[in-house]
């Protein structure tokens, strides 16, 4: 088991945690040089304290993406003072001639009364010069909007606003600020990877300005990752986005293209589990269809071209899950992806 | 107005796998260590992550008369062995449906017959021509017929798509033997259909020399002879030979490592900054440095090089025998296993910079690094007395095994005196990014799917490379006797310490 060190305290102080998260590194270098702490990102999470243990273990189950340093802060109704737990700890033992890494994380219960100037309490607390992440999967805005002064990075997950467009409204004001990574957009990667993928040999590109129809379908909850596909089509192929409008349980609408209009659907599949996507059909007007489904070992992809030839392949890839989703958002903070801003402006037209 | 065909794909951008374009891949000697232990499990990890192309297929050539489910059992035995990650089993089994197994010697002509059938099949099944990439991963002494018979079966281009040809090291054992064969590929293929493999140049500290240099103001004002002192680079192995006695007591060190992996961290460290990082504008430079080292004269080897063979010590822990001593090594072997050499590359930069290269087994410690050493400050203020003094600054990259770049800097004891030694800032890769590194054949391989020849090495560039080093191996023949001894654990033979020109230069310690 490798080595770690805990301190802990009740009605505590930022500079007293402060002081403790420096004794634990001392201490964990005295007893060997090869620990060394991990200097790549902060992360400061703001999440119900019913709900900390569980937000507690998705963070641990991100492996090898974990921050540097965590900060969880759990809020509990009716709190006044603030509790801190501190560990360091490390991936491994330390072996001859390796070394091994280590990562700070500090558990934090406070009370509403402190959300509104969060940024006081967490800014001695993270690694200067490192970027700082931070992530409210409970709402709690408040605590973000402070937390803004100090970091440069949001996460999101835009799915988890019951309302789309609050989603997207939310996630533009954030984007004005910071740098906004969102797990509906993330869910969705491999999706865009593979329709850029389909329609890159030169024989298949001319196709992209003949678009006709996209259709995707999705967890019921998850309309917003299509409305984020569709967004991003729409940026990149020079769309005029129009509204989506309800049409039979479906979201149904029209995106002007050069050569003309582009109908645009959104299913709700029941029987989806994942959050996100499950599958998506683009139809061209000179009469090619493809679609792709979730399938096992990756996505099932199906093409029909107008001369009525028929051709069905499984694009290779594991699924990476919720865990492996949430470690590539917290990867992604130290990237910059810049078609997530064009993508949600065209998808707050589409929601307008 | 350029149609879409014609422009950039739109949807690109932002995306951090670009497309890469169907292909079949072929892997010449599928059944043998390489592909085993590197290739297979690599093809599995690009699978695994959504790298491949979106539409991919394997055939594998090798000698053994088995059929496809025999060499698909094999296959998923390799991967689930060697993958760098425990495998996906759904992805694991869609990858190996599309996988093809092809038995026969090199120089038959049914296995490219069945080859150009099975390919064709693929093309046909998908309505669209696959890029083809065909990896020779077999004895260098294969290369060349297996390109002949590619030609002779005009698998050597398709219509529609890309044709490409991995060479994995060594090409040549000699200069001639590497002008020979790069003149019998090119009877065939074109320059860039080849990539010659050097699985060093996909190792992420190797390309981040690269964004070292040339990503930081602060470092390009000292890289030169101004301010630089000399160049040390080292690749150090703690281990012996093991089973491989049969392939190193022909090779040895100056051509395992010197040759091609040692040369090619010269010229990253060395080269002027490309134009831009397209692969032909890199290797220019990369070939202009080594143009600029001069091929030691047969007579001058003896002050520029040294040779040495490690004996009996203490290895791992425990005690070890000697080179003469392991098995399939003849008792009269001269087959270096430490090989040291002074070079000096000769152009504006560099003149005067003495650039010390050594490899060997069975040193010390496992260790690879490029210690480049700055001139000493030209005047002190400072007592000396008390301390170890101020030393030159150092700029230490290393490869393996704690990858990172490490600077020395003179600072103050604390206390009431000014006394000065020296201390580290260390840049750890480890600790700085979250990711893990691929390996570095599944970069090679995705940038092979890919057309990018950046990271392979051009046949100028392989030429001149064996312009310098066959002259010394030219010497060494001609020198009868046994060989300097270094004992197993050590820092490498004294004989090494001749080379150094300065009174002030020293080898670091392994």
């Amino acid at each position: 088991m490798p080595d770690e060190g805990i301190w802990s305290a009740q009605a505590t102080t930022p500079s007293d945690i402060e002081e403790a998260l420096r004794e634990l590194l001392k201490q964990q270098h005295a007893k060997s040089e090869a620990y060394v702490p991990a200097r790549v990102l902060n992360m400061v999470a703001v999440v119900d304290r019913d709900w900390r243990g569980e937000i507690y273990n998705r963070l641990e189950g991100v492996g090898r993406y974990h921050a540097s340093r965590t900060i969880l802060c759990a809020v509990e109704p009716g709190r006044e003072t603030i509790d801190a737990w501190v560990t360091v700890s490390a991936e491994t033992d330390p072996r001859p001639g390796e070394l091994s890494l280590t990562h700070e994380r500090v558990v934090l219960d406070i009370g509403p009364r402190h959300l509104k100037a969060l940024d006081s309490i967490v800014d001695p607390l993270v690694v200067t010069d490192l970027a700082t992440l931070c992530w409210a999967p409970h709402g709690h805005a408040e605590a973000i909007d402070a937390l803004l002064r100090i970091s440069q990075v949001v996460l999101v997950d835009s799915i988890n606003e019951p309302d789309p467009r609050a989603a997207v409204r939310r996630a533009h004001q954030l984007v004005q600020e910071a740098y906004v990574v969102d797990l509906a957009w993330l869910r969705s990667t491999p999706w865009r990877e593979r329709i850029a993928s389909t329609f890159d040999p030169p024989q298949w590109r001319e196709e992209l300005g003949r678009l006709k129809a996209v259709s995707v379908r999705h967890r019921p909850d998850s309309g917003i990752a299509g409305v984020l596909f569709f967004g991003w089509l729409s940026a990149g192929l020079g769309w005029q986005p129009g509204s989506l409008v309800q049409r039979n349980g479906e979201l149904f609408g029209r995106a002007s293209a050069r050569r003309g209009d582009v109908e645009l659907l959104l299913q709700p599949n029941e029987k989806q589990n994942a959050p996100g996507l499950s599958g998506i059909t683009v139809e061209t007007a000179s009469g090619m269809t493809i679609s792709l489904e979730r399938g096992t070992g990756g996505l099932t992809a199906h093409r029909r071209t107008r001369d009525g030839t028929e051709s069905s392949w499984t694009v290779l890839g594991a699924s990476r899950g919720e865990a492996g989703i949430l470690g590539e958002g917290i990867r992604q903070a130290l990237l910059r992806d810049p078609t997530y801003g064009p993508a949600l402006e065209c998808a707050e037209a589409m929601l307008a | 107005m350029a149609t879409l065909e014609q422009r950039e794909n739109p949807l690109v951008e932002g995306l951090e796998r670009l497309p890469v374009h169907p292909t079949t891949l072929v892997i010449f000697g599928g059944t043998g260590d390489l592909a085993k232990r590197k290739l297979l499990p690599a093809i599995y990890n690009l699978a695994h992550e959504g790298a491949l192309p979106e539409r991919f297929n394997l055939i594998a050539v090798s000698r053994a008369d088995i059929p496809h489910d025999d060499y698909r059992d094999m296959a998923r035995d390799s991967i689930k062995q060697h993958s760098r990650r425990e495998p996906d089993d759904q992805v694991l089994d869609r990858l190996l449906e599309r996988m093809r197994y092809v038995p026969g010697t090199f120089d038959a002509d049914s296995v490219y017959e069945q080859l150009d059938k099975q390919a064709a099949e693929f093309d046909e099944e998908a309505g669209i021509p696959f890029n083809r990439v065909f990896y020779l991963s077999t004895s260098p002494a294969f290369f060349a017929l297996i390109i002949k018979k590619l030609g002779e079966h005009r698998l050597d281009c398709h219509e529609g798509s890309d044709v490409r040809v991995v060479i994995e090291k060594p090409i040549g054992t000699t200069l001639a033997e590497a002008l020979a064969l790069n003149r019998e590929v090119l009877s065939v293929l074109d320059e860039s259909q080849v990539f010659r493999i050097d699985h060093y140049l996909g190792k992420e500290t190797v390309q981040n020399m690269l964004a070292f240099r040339f990503a930081n103001g602060m470092f390009e004002p000292v890289w030169s002879r101004n301010f630089i002192d000399y160049v040390q680079i080292t690749a150090a192995e703690d281990l012996g030979i093991g089973t491989r006695a049969g392939y190193y007591d022909k090779a040895g060190a100056l051509r395992d490592l010197v040759q091609n992996h040692m040369l090619q961290l010269l010229t990253l460290l060395c080269m002027e900054p490309p134009v831009t990082f397209s692969a032909d504008d890199v290797r220019d430079e990369k070939v202009k440095v080594l143009h600029a080292i001069h091929a030691p004269e047969p007579d001058r080897v003896p002050e520029m090089a040294v040779r040495a063979q490690y004996s009996a010590g203490m290895g791992e822990g425990k005690e070890v025998v000697g080179y003469l001593e392991e098995d399939g090594v003849a008792e009269d072997s001269n087959t270096e296993t430490y090989a040291a050499l002074r070079l000096e590359v000769d152009n504006w930069r560099w003149a005067g910079v003495p650039i010390y290269l050594r490899t060997g087994k069975r040193l010390a410690r496992k260790v690879t690094e490029i210690a480049v050493a700055l001139k000493p400050v030209p005047h002190l203020a400072f007592e000396q007395a008390g301390s170890v003094g101020v030393q030159p600054n150092q700029i230490v990259m290393t490869m393996q095994p704690n990858e990172g770049v490490s600077l020395s800097l003179g600072a103050k004891i604390p206390g009431s005196r000014m006394r000065i030694r020296p201390v580290n800032m260390e840049f750890l890769y480890g600790t700085a990014f979250m990711s893990q590194s691929p390996e570095a054949y599944e970069r090679l391989l995705l940038d092979t799917m890919r057309g990018d020849a950046t990271l392979f090495t051009r046949d100028d560039e392989v030429e001149a490379q064996w312009r310098i080093i066959d002259p010394i191996l030219e010497a060494w023949s001609r020198i009868p006797g046994s060989l300097p001894q270094y004992r197993a654990g050590s820092d490498g033979p004294q004989e090494a310490d001749a080379l150094v020109v300065d009174s002030h230069h020293r080898w670091r310690a392994i």
